[in-house]
Protein backbone atom coordinates (compact mmCIF):
# COMPACT_ATOMS: atom_id res chain seq x y z
CA UNK A 1 0.00 0.00 0.00
CA UNK A 2 1.38 3.73 -0.60
CA UNK A 3 2.20 5.57 2.32
CA UNK A 4 1.44 8.67 3.81
CA UNK A 5 4.13 10.22 6.20
CA UNK A 6 3.05 12.50 8.44
CA UNK A 7 5.48 14.20 11.17
CA UNK A 8 4.79 16.64 13.82
CA UNK A 9 6.35 18.86 15.40
CA UNK A 10 5.38 20.16 18.94
CA UNK A 11 6.34 20.70 22.11
CA UNK A 12 3.34 19.69 24.02
CA UNK A 13 3.75 15.41 24.47
CA UNK A 14 -0.26 15.56 24.62
CA UNK A 15 -0.25 16.83 20.99
CA UNK A 16 1.84 14.84 19.38
CA UNK A 17 0.64 12.05 21.26
CA UNK A 18 -2.96 13.20 19.82
CA UNK A 19 -2.19 13.44 16.53
CA UNK A 20 -0.34 9.56 16.76
CA UNK A 21 -3.04 7.99 17.73
CA UNK A 22 -5.42 9.72 15.63
CA UNK A 23 -3.59 9.26 12.17
CA UNK A 24 -1.12 6.28 13.01
CA UNK A 25 -1.59 3.22 10.67
CA UNK A 26 -5.43 5.11 9.28
CA UNK A 27 -5.99 4.09 5.98
CA UNK A 28 -7.65 6.69 3.94
CA UNK A 29 -9.33 5.67 0.94
CA UNK A 30 -10.02 8.01 -2.60
CA UNK A 31 -11.88 7.66 -5.22
CA UNK A 32 -12.23 3.78 -4.58
CA UNK A 33 -8.93 3.15 -6.74
CA UNK A 34 -6.12 4.58 -4.09
CA UNK A 35 -5.66 3.78 -0.80
CA UNK A 36 -2.92 5.52 1.47
CA UNK A 37 -1.57 4.58 4.95
CA UNK A 38 -0.63 7.09 7.69
CA UNK A 39 2.55 6.94 9.60
CA UNK A 40 3.44 9.33 11.91
CA UNK A 41 6.60 10.55 13.22
CA UNK A 42 7.34 13.47 16.03
CA UNK A 43 9.60 16.04 16.99
CA UNK A 44 9.39 17.80 20.19
CA UNK A 45 11.99 20.79 19.43
CA UNK A 46 12.72 23.02 16.04
CA UNK A 47 16.21 21.07 15.64
CA UNK A 48 15.07 17.81 15.89
CA UNK A 49 12.05 18.69 13.70
CA UNK A 50 14.36 20.25 11.02
CA UNK A 51 16.20 17.09 11.01
CA UNK A 52 13.44 14.65 10.81
CA UNK A 53 12.00 16.57 7.99
CA UNK A 54 15.74 16.06 6.08
CA UNK A 55 15.39 12.46 6.68
CA UNK A 56 12.29 11.02 7.20
CA UNK A 57 10.71 12.78 4.15
CA UNK A 58 7.22 13.24 5.38
CA UNK A 59 4.70 14.46 3.18
CA UNK A 60 2.95 16.43 5.54
CA UNK A 61 4.09 18.30 8.58
CA UNK A 62 1.68 19.38 11.32
CA UNK A 63 3.96 22.57 12.24
CA UNK A 64 3.07 24.20 16.07
CA UNK A 65 3.99 27.93 15.89
CA UNK A 66 5.79 28.33 19.25
CA UNK A 67 8.60 25.80 19.78
CA UNK A 68 11.04 26.39 22.32
CA UNK A 69 13.88 26.75 20.41
CA UNK A 70 12.48 28.60 17.01
CA UNK A 71 9.41 29.42 15.89
CA UNK A 72 7.27 27.55 12.97
CA UNK A 73 8.41 30.69 10.58
CA UNK A 74 11.98 29.71 11.08
CA UNK A 75 11.57 26.14 10.85
CA UNK A 76 9.90 26.77 7.22
CA UNK A 77 12.78 28.99 6.01
CA UNK A 78 15.87 26.32 7.57
CA UNK A 79 13.75 24.36 5.38
CA UNK A 80 14.50 25.82 2.25
CA UNK A 81 13.74 24.16 -1.17
CA UNK A 82 12.65 20.93 0.86
CA UNK A 83 9.18 22.79 2.05
CA UNK A 84 8.18 22.92 -1.26
CA UNK A 85 7.73 19.47 -1.58
CA UNK A 86 5.65 18.87 1.21
CA UNK A 87 2.19 20.13 2.74
CA UNK A 88 2.75 22.25 5.73
CA UNK A 89 -0.12 22.70 7.81
CA UNK A 90 0.45 25.21 10.72
CA UNK A 91 -1.02 24.13 14.05
CA UNK A 92 -1.28 27.05 16.64
CA UNK A 93 -3.33 28.83 19.60
CA UNK A 94 -2.18 31.95 18.70
CA UNK A 95 -3.31 32.27 15.21
CA UNK A 96 -3.20 35.86 14.82
CA UNK A 97 -3.91 37.58 10.91
CA UNK A 98 -0.43 38.72 10.92
CA UNK A 99 1.06 35.22 11.62
CA UNK A 100 -1.01 33.32 8.80
CA UNK A 101 -0.91 35.44 5.85
CA UNK A 102 3.26 35.49 6.90
CA UNK A 103 3.27 31.85 7.26
CA UNK A 104 1.04 30.97 3.99
CA UNK A 105 3.77 33.36 2.12
CA UNK A 106 6.44 30.93 3.15
CA UNK A 107 4.96 28.41 2.38
CA UNK A 108 2.40 26.77 4.59
CA UNK A 109 -0.78 25.17 2.90
CA UNK A 110 -3.21 24.98 5.82
CA UNK A 111 -3.87 26.20 9.55
CA UNK A 112 -5.71 24.10 12.24
CA UNK A 113 -6.24 26.38 15.66
CA UNK A 114 -5.84 24.36 18.46
CA UNK A 115 -7.59 22.81 20.34
CA UNK A 116 -8.89 20.44 17.50
CA UNK A 117 -11.10 17.69 17.69
CA UNK A 118 -9.30 14.05 16.12
CA UNK A 119 -12.15 14.68 12.92
CA UNK A 120 -11.13 18.16 12.23
CA UNK A 121 -7.57 16.27 12.11
CA UNK A 122 -8.67 13.99 9.77
CA UNK A 123 -10.66 16.35 7.98
CA UNK A 124 -8.12 18.47 7.65
CA UNK A 125 -5.25 15.28 6.77
CA UNK A 126 -7.74 14.01 4.41
CA UNK A 127 -7.78 17.27 2.13
CA UNK A 128 -3.93 17.64 1.89
CA UNK A 129 -3.36 13.55 0.99
CA UNK A 130 -6.04 14.34 -1.71
CA UNK A 131 -3.47 16.92 -3.24
CA UNK A 132 -0.51 15.10 -2.64
CA UNK A 133 -2.21 11.97 -4.29
CA UNK A 134 -3.30 14.04 -6.93
CA UNK A 135 0.76 15.48 -7.63
CA UNK A 136 1.62 11.85 -7.26
CA UNK A 137 -0.65 10.90 -9.98
CA UNK A 138 0.37 13.96 -12.11
CA UNK A 139 3.85 13.01 -11.94
CA UNK A 140 3.76 9.63 -12.75
CA UNK A 141 1.20 10.62 -15.78
CA UNK A 142 4.33 12.83 -17.03
CA UNK A 143 6.80 10.01 -16.58
CA UNK A 144 4.66 7.52 -18.84
CA UNK A 145 4.11 10.15 -21.46
CA UNK A 146 7.96 10.64 -21.51
CA UNK A 147 7.97 7.30 -21.89
CA UNK A 148 5.64 7.07 -25.00
CA UNK A 149 7.49 9.62 -26.54
CA UNK A 150 10.81 8.26 -26.32
CA UNK A 151 9.64 4.48 -27.58
CA UNK A 152 8.03 6.62 -30.68
CA UNK A 153 11.19 7.82 -31.46
CA UNK A 154 13.62 5.09 -31.55
CA UNK A 155 10.77 3.22 -33.09
CA UNK A 156 10.48 6.24 -35.92
CA UNK A 157 14.14 6.36 -35.54
CA UNK A 158 14.39 2.40 -37.07
CA UNK A 159 12.06 2.88 -39.49
CA UNK A 160 13.53 6.01 -41.36
CA UNK A 161 16.74 4.03 -40.93
CA UNK A 162 16.08 1.11 -43.07
CA UNK A 163 15.01 2.05 -45.85
CA UNK A 164 18.24 4.47 -46.26
CA UNK A 165 20.28 1.57 -45.51
CA UNK A 166 18.55 -0.31 -48.30
CA UNK A 167 19.06 2.71 -50.60
CA UNK A 168 22.64 2.93 -49.48
CA UNK A 169 23.38 -0.85 -50.06
CA UNK A 170 22.12 -0.72 -53.63
CA UNK A 171 23.91 2.48 -54.60
CA UNK A 172 26.99 0.63 -53.04
CA UNK A 173 27.12 -2.00 -55.40
CA UNK A 174 26.57 0.09 -58.13
CA UNK A 175 29.19 1.94 -57.42
CA UNK A 176 31.76 -0.82 -57.04
CA UNK A 177 29.92 -2.37 -60.12
CA UNK A 178 29.48 -5.06 -59.13
CA UNK A 179 26.97 -6.24 -61.96
CA UNK A 180 28.97 -4.72 -64.69
CA UNK A 181 29.15 -1.59 -66.76
CA UNK A 182 25.94 -2.00 -68.57
CA UNK A 183 23.32 0.48 -66.20
CA UNK A 184 20.30 -2.01 -67.60
CA UNK A 185 21.52 -4.66 -65.34
CA UNK A 186 21.00 -2.28 -62.37
CA UNK A 187 17.27 -1.60 -62.87
CA UNK A 188 15.99 -3.91 -60.45
CA UNK A 189 18.42 -1.67 -57.54
CA UNK A 190 17.46 1.67 -59.05
CA UNK A 191 13.20 0.51 -58.61
CA UNK A 192 14.23 -0.87 -55.27
CA UNK A 193 15.63 1.62 -54.23
CA UNK A 194 12.79 4.12 -55.54
CA UNK A 195 10.24 2.51 -53.74
CA UNK A 196 12.49 2.55 -50.51
CA UNK A 197 12.28 6.06 -50.92
CA UNK A 198 8.54 6.50 -51.86
CA UNK A 199 7.78 4.14 -48.69
CA UNK A 200 10.13 6.84 -46.46
CA UNK A 201 8.42 10.07 -47.75
CA UNK A 202 4.44 8.05 -47.42
CA UNK A 203 6.03 7.61 -44.00
CA UNK A 204 7.16 11.35 -43.51
CA UNK A 205 3.60 12.68 -44.73
CA UNK A 206 2.00 10.42 -42.50
CA UNK A 207 4.20 11.69 -39.60
CA UNK A 208 3.27 15.03 -40.21
CA UNK A 209 -0.28 14.42 -40.69
CA UNK A 210 -0.40 12.62 -37.54
CA UNK A 211 1.40 15.66 -35.73
CA UNK A 212 -1.20 18.01 -36.94
CA UNK A 213 -3.80 16.06 -35.56
CA UNK A 214 -1.91 15.90 -32.32
CA UNK A 215 -1.22 19.69 -31.99
CA UNK A 216 -4.95 20.43 -33.33
CA UNK A 217 -3.00 22.62 -35.28
CA UNK A 218 -4.51 21.07 -38.48
CA UNK A 219 -6.69 23.74 -40.03
CA UNK A 220 -10.20 22.26 -40.38
CA UNK A 221 -12.94 23.12 -42.45
CA UNK A 222 -16.50 22.01 -42.18
CA UNK A 223 -18.89 21.88 -45.05
CA UNK A 224 -21.86 20.20 -46.23
CA UNK A 225 -20.01 16.74 -48.14
CA UNK A 226 -21.28 13.88 -49.94
CA UNK A 227 -19.52 10.82 -48.60
CA UNK A 228 -21.12 8.27 -51.18
CA UNK A 229 -19.15 11.09 -53.78
CA UNK A 230 -16.32 10.62 -51.04
CA UNK A 231 -16.47 7.01 -51.20
CA UNK A 232 -16.64 6.97 -55.75
CA UNK A 233 -13.69 9.06 -55.68
CA UNK A 234 -11.04 6.95 -53.03
CA UNK A 235 -12.36 4.03 -54.95
CA UNK A 236 -11.05 5.64 -58.17
CA UNK A 237 -7.57 5.87 -56.56
CA UNK A 238 -7.22 2.62 -55.11
CA UNK A 239 -8.59 1.33 -58.78
CA UNK A 240 -5.24 1.15 -60.79
CA UNK A 241 -3.75 -1.29 -57.54
CA UNK A 242 -6.49 -3.22 -56.78
CA UNK A 243 -6.49 -3.99 -60.41
CA UNK A 244 -3.00 -5.18 -60.98
CA UNK A 245 -4.04 -7.66 -58.29
CA UNK A 246 -7.54 -8.70 -59.58
CA UNK A 247 -9.05 -7.61 -56.73
CA UNK A 248 -12.82 -5.84 -57.45
CA UNK A 249 -13.54 -2.92 -55.19
CA UNK A 250 -17.71 -2.76 -54.99
CA UNK A 251 -20.00 0.21 -53.72
CA UNK A 252 -22.73 0.05 -51.35
CA UNK A 253 -24.56 3.23 -50.69
CA UNK A 254 -27.66 5.31 -50.47
CA UNK A 255 -27.56 7.66 -53.40
CA UNK A 256 -26.57 10.52 -51.64
CA UNK A 257 -24.68 10.86 -48.20
CA UNK A 258 -24.50 14.29 -46.31
CA UNK A 259 -22.31 15.28 -43.56
CA UNK A 260 -20.55 18.03 -41.91
CA UNK A 261 -16.96 17.31 -42.72
CA UNK A 262 -13.88 18.39 -43.72
CA UNK A 263 -13.31 17.33 -46.94
CA UNK A 264 -9.31 16.50 -46.28
CA UNK A 265 -10.35 14.43 -43.05
CA UNK A 266 -13.30 12.57 -44.93
CA UNK A 267 -10.31 11.34 -48.00
CA UNK A 268 -8.20 10.79 -45.30
CA UNK A 269 -10.12 8.21 -43.94
CA UNK A 270 -12.04 6.70 -46.92
CA UNK A 271 -8.63 6.39 -48.81
CA UNK A 272 -6.74 4.64 -45.83
CA UNK A 273 -9.31 2.32 -45.26
CA UNK A 274 -9.97 1.01 -48.80
CA UNK A 275 -6.39 1.11 -49.97
CA UNK A 276 -5.48 -0.67 -46.55
CA UNK A 277 -8.41 -3.80 -47.68
CA UNK A 278 -6.56 -3.46 -51.10
CA UNK A 279 -3.05 -3.87 -49.72
CA UNK A 280 -4.08 -6.52 -47.19
CA UNK A 281 -6.24 -8.62 -49.70
CA UNK A 282 -5.28 -11.78 -51.46
CA UNK A 283 -4.82 -11.50 -55.58
CA UNK A 284 -8.46 -11.61 -56.91
CA UNK A 285 -10.07 -10.70 -53.43
CA UNK A 286 -13.13 -8.84 -52.79
CA UNK A 287 -13.32 -4.99 -51.31
CA UNK A 288 -16.90 -4.10 -49.89
CA UNK A 289 -17.27 -0.72 -49.16
CA UNK A 290 -20.76 0.04 -47.10
CA UNK A 291 -22.17 3.30 -46.41
CA UNK A 292 -25.44 2.89 -43.65
CA UNK A 293 -27.29 5.86 -42.63
CA UNK A 294 -29.46 5.46 -39.77
CA UNK A 295 -31.54 8.11 -37.40
CA UNK A 296 -28.27 8.32 -34.94
CA UNK A 297 -25.11 7.75 -36.65
CA UNK A 298 -23.43 7.05 -39.99
CA UNK A 299 -21.65 3.85 -40.77
CA UNK A 300 -18.43 2.81 -43.22
CA UNK A 301 -17.96 -0.35 -43.18
CA UNK A 302 -14.89 -1.77 -45.52
CA UNK A 303 -14.68 -5.13 -45.90
CA UNK A 304 -12.06 -7.32 -47.31
CA UNK A 305 -11.38 -10.75 -48.61
CA UNK A 306 -7.68 -11.11 -47.13
CA UNK A 307 -5.48 -12.15 -45.06
CA UNK A 308 -6.90 -11.57 -42.04
CA UNK A 309 -5.86 -11.43 -38.36
CA UNK A 310 -5.53 -12.77 -34.99
CA UNK A 311 -7.08 -11.82 -31.95
CA UNK A 312 -3.93 -10.30 -30.12
CA UNK A 313 -2.88 -8.63 -33.82
CA UNK A 314 -5.94 -6.93 -33.93
CA UNK A 315 -5.43 -5.38 -29.86
CA UNK A 316 -2.08 -3.64 -31.32
CA UNK A 317 -3.92 -2.94 -34.45
CA UNK A 318 -4.32 0.55 -33.72
CA UNK A 319 -0.90 1.69 -31.99
CA UNK A 320 1.82 3.09 -33.93
CA UNK A 321 4.38 1.45 -36.12
CA UNK A 322 2.55 -2.00 -34.95
CA UNK A 323 2.68 -3.25 -38.28
CA UNK A 324 1.55 -6.78 -38.21
CA UNK A 325 4.73 -8.58 -39.72
CA UNK A 326 4.45 -11.68 -40.33
CA UNK A 327 5.68 -13.88 -43.51
CA UNK A 328 2.13 -12.61 -45.53
CA UNK A 329 2.73 -8.94 -44.76
CA UNK A 330 6.43 -8.74 -45.67
CA UNK A 331 6.18 -7.44 -49.11
CA UNK A 332 3.39 -5.04 -48.07
CA UNK A 333 4.49 -1.58 -47.51
CA UNK A 334 3.04 0.95 -45.04
CA UNK A 335 4.17 3.37 -42.87
CA UNK A 336 2.78 2.02 -39.57
CA UNK A 337 0.59 4.94 -38.93
CA UNK A 338 -2.44 5.45 -41.21
CA UNK A 339 -4.96 3.40 -38.48
CA UNK A 340 -3.41 5.38 -35.57
CA UNK A 341 -4.06 8.65 -37.71
CA UNK A 342 -7.75 6.85 -38.44
CA UNK A 343 -8.15 6.50 -35.26
CA UNK A 344 -7.48 9.99 -34.33
CA UNK A 345 -9.59 11.73 -37.08
CA UNK A 346 -12.33 9.17 -36.16
CA UNK A 347 -12.16 11.05 -32.84
CA UNK A 348 -12.51 14.78 -34.43
CA UNK A 349 -16.10 13.61 -35.34
CA UNK A 350 -16.83 11.72 -32.02
CA UNK A 351 -16.86 8.77 -33.52
CA UNK A 352 -15.57 5.17 -33.54
CA UNK A 353 -13.34 2.66 -35.14
CA UNK A 354 -13.67 -0.78 -34.60
CA UNK A 355 -12.25 -4.35 -36.35
CA UNK A 356 -13.74 -7.31 -36.94
CA UNK A 357 -11.07 -10.10 -38.30
CA UNK A 358 -10.51 -14.11 -39.04
CA UNK A 359 -6.85 -14.93 -40.30
CA UNK A 360 -7.15 -15.64 -44.02
CA UNK A 361 -10.99 -14.97 -44.29
CA UNK A 362 -11.08 -11.18 -43.98
CA UNK A 363 -11.32 -8.16 -41.89
CA UNK A 364 -13.61 -5.58 -42.04
CA UNK A 365 -13.10 -2.08 -40.43
CA UNK A 366 -16.28 -0.23 -39.31
CA UNK A 367 -16.15 3.86 -38.72
CA UNK A 368 -19.35 5.11 -36.74
CA UNK A 369 -19.88 8.82 -36.82
CA UNK A 370 -23.09 10.32 -34.52
CA UNK A 371 -25.51 11.66 -36.41
CA UNK A 372 -25.03 15.22 -34.55
CA UNK A 373 -22.35 15.27 -37.43
CA UNK A 374 -25.38 14.73 -40.10
CA UNK A 375 -26.32 17.85 -42.73
CA UNK A 376 -29.76 18.13 -42.95
CA UNK A 377 -29.59 19.43 -46.67
CA UNK A 378 -27.10 19.28 -49.39
CA UNK A 379 -27.28 22.93 -49.91
CA UNK A 380 -24.95 24.89 -47.10
CA UNK B 1 38.30 -26.69 -62.54
CA UNK B 2 36.90 -25.14 -59.19
CA UNK B 3 33.32 -26.86 -58.36
CA UNK B 4 30.19 -24.07 -58.06
CA UNK B 5 29.52 -23.90 -54.30
CA UNK B 6 25.70 -23.07 -53.32
CA UNK B 7 25.17 -20.36 -50.58
CA UNK B 8 21.58 -20.50 -48.63
CA UNK B 9 20.34 -16.68 -47.97
CA UNK B 10 18.43 -16.84 -45.49
CA UNK B 11 16.63 -13.06 -44.72
CA UNK B 12 13.19 -11.28 -44.53
CA UNK B 13 14.29 -8.14 -45.72
CA UNK B 14 14.22 -8.27 -50.05
CA UNK B 15 16.36 -5.63 -50.54
CA UNK B 16 19.28 -7.14 -48.41
CA UNK B 17 18.70 -10.58 -50.27
CA UNK B 18 19.14 -8.76 -53.29
CA UNK B 19 22.30 -7.08 -52.65
CA UNK B 20 23.85 -10.36 -50.97
CA UNK B 21 22.47 -12.11 -53.73
CA UNK B 22 24.44 -9.97 -56.37
CA UNK B 23 27.37 -9.54 -54.45
CA UNK B 24 27.52 -13.57 -53.74
CA UNK B 25 26.54 -13.86 -57.91
CA UNK B 26 29.66 -11.73 -58.68
CA UNK B 27 31.70 -14.00 -56.66
CA UNK B 28 30.80 -17.21 -58.53
CA UNK B 29 28.63 -18.49 -56.08
CA UNK B 30 24.91 -20.56 -56.39
CA UNK B 31 22.65 -18.76 -54.39
CA UNK B 32 19.27 -19.73 -52.84
CA UNK B 33 16.76 -17.70 -51.15
CA UNK B 34 14.45 -17.98 -48.37
CA UNK B 35 12.16 -15.40 -46.97
CA UNK B 36 11.79 -17.01 -43.79
CA UNK B 37 12.86 -19.88 -41.16
CA UNK B 38 10.33 -22.44 -42.84
CA UNK B 39 11.23 -21.26 -46.33
CA UNK B 40 14.80 -22.35 -45.49
CA UNK B 41 14.61 -25.48 -43.78
CA UNK B 42 11.92 -26.63 -46.78
CA UNK B 43 14.85 -25.73 -49.34
CA UNK B 44 17.03 -28.36 -47.81
CA UNK B 45 14.51 -31.04 -49.99
CA UNK B 46 15.82 -30.03 -52.93
CA UNK B 47 19.57 -29.32 -52.71
CA UNK B 48 22.10 -29.35 -49.68
CA UNK B 49 24.16 -26.11 -49.67
CA UNK B 50 27.72 -25.99 -48.46
CA UNK B 51 26.98 -22.70 -46.46
CA UNK B 52 24.30 -20.63 -44.96
CA UNK B 53 24.11 -17.15 -44.45
CA UNK B 54 21.64 -16.51 -41.88
CA UNK B 55 19.66 -13.19 -40.48
CA UNK B 56 19.11 -12.97 -37.19
CA UNK B 57 15.91 -10.70 -36.91
CA UNK B 58 13.06 -12.46 -39.01
CA UNK B 59 9.89 -13.09 -37.78
CA UNK B 60 10.69 -12.90 -34.37
CA UNK B 61 13.97 -11.46 -32.60
CA UNK B 62 16.10 -14.57 -31.66
CA UNK B 63 14.80 -16.26 -35.03
CA UNK B 64 18.08 -16.43 -36.57
CA UNK B 65 19.42 -18.63 -33.68
CA UNK B 66 16.57 -20.84 -33.26
CA UNK B 67 17.06 -21.39 -37.39
CA UNK B 68 20.75 -21.68 -36.67
CA UNK B 69 20.30 -24.36 -34.15
CA UNK B 70 18.04 -26.54 -36.60
CA UNK B 71 19.99 -25.93 -39.68
CA UNK B 72 22.98 -27.38 -37.66
CA UNK B 73 20.80 -30.38 -36.13
CA UNK B 74 19.97 -31.56 -40.56
CA UNK B 75 23.65 -30.32 -41.64
CA UNK B 76 26.03 -30.45 -38.59
CA UNK B 77 28.81 -29.60 -41.08
CA UNK B 78 27.77 -26.47 -42.54
CA UNK B 79 29.22 -23.73 -41.85
CA UNK B 80 26.63 -21.08 -40.98
CA UNK B 81 27.55 -17.06 -41.23
CA UNK B 82 25.24 -14.99 -39.02
CA UNK B 83 24.14 -11.55 -40.10
CA UNK B 84 22.76 -8.71 -37.87
CA UNK B 85 21.86 -5.09 -37.29
CA UNK B 86 21.27 -5.68 -33.70
CA UNK B 87 24.66 -4.23 -32.82
CA UNK B 88 24.23 -1.15 -34.83
CA UNK B 89 20.60 -0.55 -33.16
CA UNK B 90 20.79 -1.33 -29.41
CA UNK B 91 24.67 -1.02 -28.75
CA UNK B 92 24.04 -4.87 -28.02
CA UNK B 93 27.15 -6.73 -28.94
CA UNK B 94 28.11 -10.64 -28.64
CA UNK B 95 30.01 -12.87 -30.44
CA UNK B 96 30.92 -16.56 -31.20
CA UNK B 97 34.47 -16.60 -30.57
CA UNK B 98 34.10 -18.29 -26.97
CA UNK B 99 33.27 -21.44 -25.96
CA UNK B 100 30.57 -20.20 -24.12
CA UNK B 101 29.16 -18.35 -27.02
CA UNK B 102 29.77 -20.99 -29.33
CA UNK B 103 27.38 -23.27 -26.64
CA UNK B 104 24.37 -20.89 -27.06
CA UNK B 105 25.06 -19.59 -30.57
CA UNK B 106 25.26 -21.82 -33.32
CA UNK B 107 26.41 -19.62 -36.03
CA UNK B 108 30.37 -19.75 -37.03
CA UNK B 109 31.03 -16.13 -37.85
CA UNK B 110 28.83 -13.38 -37.00
CA UNK B 111 28.95 -10.05 -39.48
CA UNK B 112 27.64 -7.33 -38.71
CA UNK B 113 25.08 -5.09 -41.20
CA UNK B 114 25.66 -3.76 -44.07
CA UNK B 115 28.14 -6.77 -44.74
CA UNK B 116 30.72 -5.30 -47.93
CA UNK B 117 31.61 -7.48 -50.74
CA UNK B 118 34.92 -8.07 -49.88
CA UNK B 119 34.20 -8.92 -46.24
CA UNK B 120 31.84 -11.63 -47.05
CA UNK B 121 34.18 -12.94 -49.52
CA UNK B 122 37.14 -13.39 -47.21
CA UNK B 123 34.53 -15.07 -44.40
CA UNK B 124 33.03 -17.73 -47.11
CA UNK B 125 37.11 -18.73 -48.20
CA UNK B 126 38.08 -18.71 -44.38
CA UNK B 127 34.75 -21.22 -43.52
CA UNK B 128 34.91 -23.52 -46.74
CA UNK B 129 38.86 -23.59 -46.90
CA UNK B 130 39.31 -22.64 -50.19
Amino acid sequence: MNKLRVLVIDDEPGMRMGVERTLNGETLNFWETDTLEVLVESAGTGAEGVEKVISGQPDILFLDYKLPDMNGIEIIEKLGERAKDLIIIMITAYASIEVAIEATRKGAYDFLPKPFTPNELRTVTRKAAERILLARKNEQLAQEKKQVRFEFIRVLGHELKAPLGAVEGYLDLMKAKTLGDNLESYMQFIERSTIRLQQMRKLIVDLLDMTRLESGKKSRSLAPIDLRKAAESAIELATPAANARNISISLEAPASLNLMADTGEIDMMLNNLISNAVKYNRDDGKVMVRLVRAADKITVQVADTGIGMSVEEQQKLFKEFSRIKNAKTANILGSGLGLSILKRLAELYDGSISVESEPEKGTTFTLEIPASQLAEATAA
Amino acid sequence: MQQVRTVLLVDDDQDFRLQQRAMLESLKYKVVEAGNSAAAIESLKHQTPDIAIVDLMMEEHDTGFTLCHNLKKLLPQMPIIMVTGVAAETGLSFNVKTREEHRWIKADTLLEKPVRTEQLQQEIKKLLKE
